[in-house]
Order: structure tokens, then C-alpha cells, then sequence
């Protein structure tokens, strides 16, 4: 009998999606050869032409990285989807736009110059910037359109699952592969991971208090972590409006929770609920006071949409000046 | 001036509602494009309100409750103002000017200083001009249809293609 066939696409991202996959160890070469992979730019040399000829719905799964911000990348993921019976995000870019989403707080304008002409270690006196037609000795090179913003993945196609993380951590990506080998997966649209909070599972918890009050918040460098909840120091810690999952990979590392796993379900979005907690816990009704304690917080906006921005709710058509 | 903002105002029931109230008791005027949303006090707004109400075509948005020290849940009136200054600096990098988005005190028995803080605004908001919020996606009604069936397609379509021992040998490695 033919093997399932499943796909692997980067678009946005970083590579360390694909280093995720690693993290299953050896299952990972059992999982790969139990099916027959169609495409995996980071291993393998399959060209787009191969997956334009399946029949459409030929590929059983395939599992999707990275923010869409290229033309190349509208079309390859609208073809998988076209040729996959399930389309799994996967990731915290492809989930909710992730890291280069925050390049959404900038004008497409202002980026192409700073990477092509501003940055330090450029020199380009011409002021060159990338075009989609070029000729070279009589050839039209052709290079896909960079979009006006990013967008996470199911502001682009339709998406039947979504494995969240930076980057997902073995287990959720097992747990996903096993619902899918048999056929238990839950309904259309869950996010493949507990719906609860990172907090209710954090090794810190014991140490958060009922009632948290804050009068400074730190930086995490600025504190001698004493191994307490991080919010009880003074730094902020999204664990409370993020989705458990990651196994409290960051509070382990003695970091304190950026909200890369997302929202829970009855949640809306992240960052404003997120800013909404924080600002619960300031200890002070006197204006001023408030006032200072908020200017201790640095970025706000990029701090709570860490991961978020483009799936946001005011973040998927941003009115950005710079 | 053409441009008639939509504004949303939420107000807390025990001092503002009571305010808008009077105000309309004394047949005081204000623009139609001023809606009020009642909560049970200012405390209860959530943020996200405040995001969707942009999102769903508010050109400005409002919380209005009790003076510090008179909510009648003692407390939610600051919360709200604390949660309007992170707000604040939220939407500022968002790109929502800061005038589209105020909190104000507003007790029963003004109803003229609600028919001014109202007015005021409403001609801000004007001056400004529409917020023009429209959710850009790439996404296609035509992918979006072949996808609607694609999806009811039954899992059984993976495990049909492995043979039993070969599931079980992945799950157990797993
Ligand atoms: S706030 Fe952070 S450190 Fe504290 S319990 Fe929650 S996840 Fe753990
Ligand atoms: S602790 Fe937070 S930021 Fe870190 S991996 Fe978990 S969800 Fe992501
Ligand atoms: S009841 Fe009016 S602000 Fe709380």
C-alpha cells in the first residue's frame, strides 16, 4: 500500500522549526520513513513542479512554518493547501505571525532601506534595492514580491490545526503525530496543546501569591532571581495569559514566559489580555504614581505582541507611521 | 465638517449611566454617533473590548465611570485607570492616536459635564478623522471553498495507508 504522503514547508521563519523536528530523536527517521515526504526544503531536493503535479488532496498532511510576508510564499502554501488533506500550522509564526511579525510595527519602505542601504555593514552607493524584474545580459530574472506586512498562516489559507511554540517542543509535536497516525485528532481548528495557563503547570507556581502587587517592574537581568514566580520579583512574566504546553521551558531556563505558545481558547488575543493582568497587579491608585511604575515597562506593545502581532486584533491591519 | 465619527462609550451603571440619563432627562444634545455600551462598572472593560470595538469600525472609544473613591465596587474604577495607561501606550505603538481612545470620571448627577466630555470627544475624533480599520488577508473565497471540503475528509485516510505493526512501532518510538 502507497505511504501517507506529507509535506514540510518554511516560509517567515527561522530554521528552528525544522530543528524541532530533530528534537523527536530517533523517531524522527521512523516518522519520516513511514511517510513518503513530497517536500522539505531544509532536507530535501523536491521542486515545486513535483507537488503541482499531485492530484489535489494527494498529500495527507502538511505541516507549515514560518509567517507569510513573500508572494512565493502565498502561493506555495494556497498550492498545499489545494493538495493536502490537512493543513497543520506549525509554530508560533505560522500560528500567530510570530517574531518577524514584528517587523509589522514598520513600513515595508523603511525595511528595504535599512537592510539594503542604512545597515552598518552595507555599502551600496547606488541605493539599490531588490526588484521583482531584473535583466541581466538579456535575461528577466524574476524575485517573488516582498508584501506591504506579514501575516500569520490562517490570515492566508485555511487551516485545520495548529501546533503552537518557539519552536514546539517534542512532546506536542508527538502527541500531534500520534492523533493524526490514529485518526484521533480533536475538531477542526484546536490549537494541539492543553487549554490552560502556562502558570498552572509552571515549577514556580507554589511561590505566586493570591494577590500579586507590584510597585517596579525589572528587567530580568536587573534582579538576583531567588527562584520565586517571576511576577512576585517584578519582572513580567506572560505565563499568566499564555497557553501551557512548552513544558515551562523558559521559567526552567530561569527566564520568565514571553507568551510564545499563544492564547488560550476563551481568550481573544494575548497582548491586550496580557497588559490587562499586568496592570491588575500595580500596586498604587494615585495617577502619577501608576504613571511612573507604566513607564518601567519598556515596549509595551512589543513585549505583549512578542509573538502575536500580526494575528492580533488591531495588529492584522496596523497603522504604522515610522 | 462631513466626516460623523462612530464612537463607543462604555459606561459604568452606577454614576455615568446615570449621568448620560439626566442628560437625556434634560433633553440635553448630543451627536448620533455617540453609542453607549452600559457595564456594571469601569472596572469590568477588558482591553479587548476596547481593540474590538476599533477593530469592528469605532473611529473612537471611551470608558467613562465613577470618580476615584465612589465606584460602587470600591476598586474597579482605578483598575480601569490602570488598565487605560498601559492601554494608552499600547495603542499609541499600534498607531491609534491617543485622542481616539479616553477615560473619564463622570458621576450621576453631571450630566452637563457628561454632555461636555462627550462633545469634546466627538469634534477630537472629527478633527482626526476616520480610523478606516479594514482586516487585510491574503485569504481567497475560492481556496477557502476547496478547503471546506477537503477538511471532512475522515482521518481513517492516514491510517488506511499504514499497515497496523508500522503505527503501533511509531507510537511506541514516540
Ligand atoms: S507568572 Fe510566570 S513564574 Fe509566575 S507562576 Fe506564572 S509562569 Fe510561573
Ligand atoms: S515559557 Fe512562554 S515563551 Fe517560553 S517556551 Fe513556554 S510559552 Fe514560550
Ligand atoms: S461602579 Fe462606576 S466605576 Fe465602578
Amino acid at each position: 500500500m502507497d505511504k501517507p504522503k506529507a509535506a514540510f514547508y518554511w516560509c517567515a521563519s527561522c530554521g528552528g522549526c525544522e530543528e524541532s523536528l530533530v528534537d523527536l530523536n530517533e523517531a524522527v527517521i521512523k516518522v519520516l520513513t513511514a511517510v513518503d515526504m513530497v517536500l522539505m526544503p531544509v532536507a530535501m531536493d523536491f521542486k515545486y513542479e513535483d507537488v503541482r503535479k499531485l492530484a489535489d488532496k494527494e498529500i495527507t498532511v502538511s505541516f507549515i512554518n514560518g509567517a507569510i510576508r513573500t508572494s512565493e510564499q502565498e502561493e506555495l502554501v494556497k498550492l498545499l493547501r489545494k493538495k493536502s488533506i490537512y493543513v497543520i500550522a506549525y509554530g508560533a509564526c505560522s500560528h500567530l505571525g510570530g517574531v518577524p511579525g514584528l517587523a509589522n510595527f514598520y513600513k515595508k519602505e523603511s525595511i528595504l532601506d535599512r537592510a539594503y542601504i542604512e545597515s552598518e555593514s552595507t555599502v551600496n552607493p547606488e541605493k539599490k534595492l531588490p526588484k521583482m524584474k531584473t535583466t541581466v545580459e538579456g535575461k528577466e530574472l524574476e524575485l517573488p514580491e516582498f508584501y506591504d506586512r506579514v501575516y500569520a498562516l490562517n490570515q492566508v489559507i485555511d487551516v485545520d490545526y495548529y501546533i503552537p511554540g518557539c519552536p514546539p517542543v517534542p512532546d506536542v509535536v508527538k502527541n500531534a503525530i500520534v492523533a493524526l497516525l490514529k485518526g484521533a485528532l480533536p475538531p477542526k481548528g484546536s490549537i494541539l496543546t492543553p487549554n490552560k495557563s502556562l502558570c498552572k503547570d509552571c515549577p514556580r507556581q507554589e511561590s505566586k501569591p493570591d494577590k500579586l502587587s507590584i510597585k517596579e517592574f525589572k528587567r530580568p537581568y536587573e534582579i538576583m532571581d531567588n527562584g520565586d514566580c517571576f511576577l512576585q520579583q517584578g519582572v513580567i512574566c506572560l505565563g499568566i495569559s499564555t497557553r501551557t504546553g512548552c513544558e515551562s521551558s523558559c521559567i526552567n531556563a530561569n527566564m520568565p514566559c514571553r507568551g510564545c505558545f499563544g492564547p488560550t481558547d476563551n481568550v481573544m488575543e494575548s497582548g491586550s489580555k496580557a497588559s490587562s493582568a499586568i496592570s491588575s497587579i500595580i500596586d498604587t491608585n494615585d495617577e502619577q504614581e501608576i504613571d511612573a511604575i507604566m513607564d518601567t515597562i519598556v515596549d509595551p506593545a512589543g513585549l505583549f505582541y512578542r509573538y502575536s502581532l500580526p494575528a492580533s486584533i488591531l495588529g492584522k491591519n496596523i497603522k504604522i507611521k515610522k | 465638517m462631513d466626516f460623523k465619527p462612530k464612537i463607543v462609550i462604555f459606561v459604568c451603571n452606577w454614576c455615568s449611566y446615570a449621568a448620560a440619563d439626566g442628560a437625556g432627562m434634560k433633553r440635553a444634545k448630543y451627536p448620533a454617533g455617540i453609542k453607549l455600551i452600559r457595564v456594571m462598572c469601569s472596572g469590568r472593560v477588558d482591553p479587548q473590548f476596547i481593540l474590538q470595538a476599533f477593530h469592528q469600525g469605532a473611529d473612537g472609544v471611551m470608558i467613562m465611570g465613577c470618580h476615584p473613591g465612589d465606584c460602587h465596587y470600591k476598586e474597579g474604577n482605578y483598575k480601569a485607570l490602570r488598565r487605560a495607561k498601559l492601554l494608552q501606550k499600547i495603542l499609541d505603538q499600534l498607531g491609534v492616536e491617543g485622542d481616539r481612545f479616553k477615560l473619564e470620571w463622570v458621576s450621576a448627577s453631571e450630566a452637563d459635564r457628561f454632555i461636555k466630555v462627550v462633545n469634546e470627544m466627538y469634534e477630537n475624533v472629527q478633527k482626526l478623522g476616520p480610523l478606516d480599520y479594514k482586516a487585510d488577508t491574503l485569504f481567497s473565497s475560492e481556496v477557502a471553498e476547496t478547503v471546506e471540503q477537503g477538511s471532512e475528509t475522515t482521518p481513517e485516510s492516514v491510517t488506511e495507508t499504514l499497515d497496523n505493526n508500522e503505527t503501533e512501532e511509531i507510537e511506541q518510538i514516540l
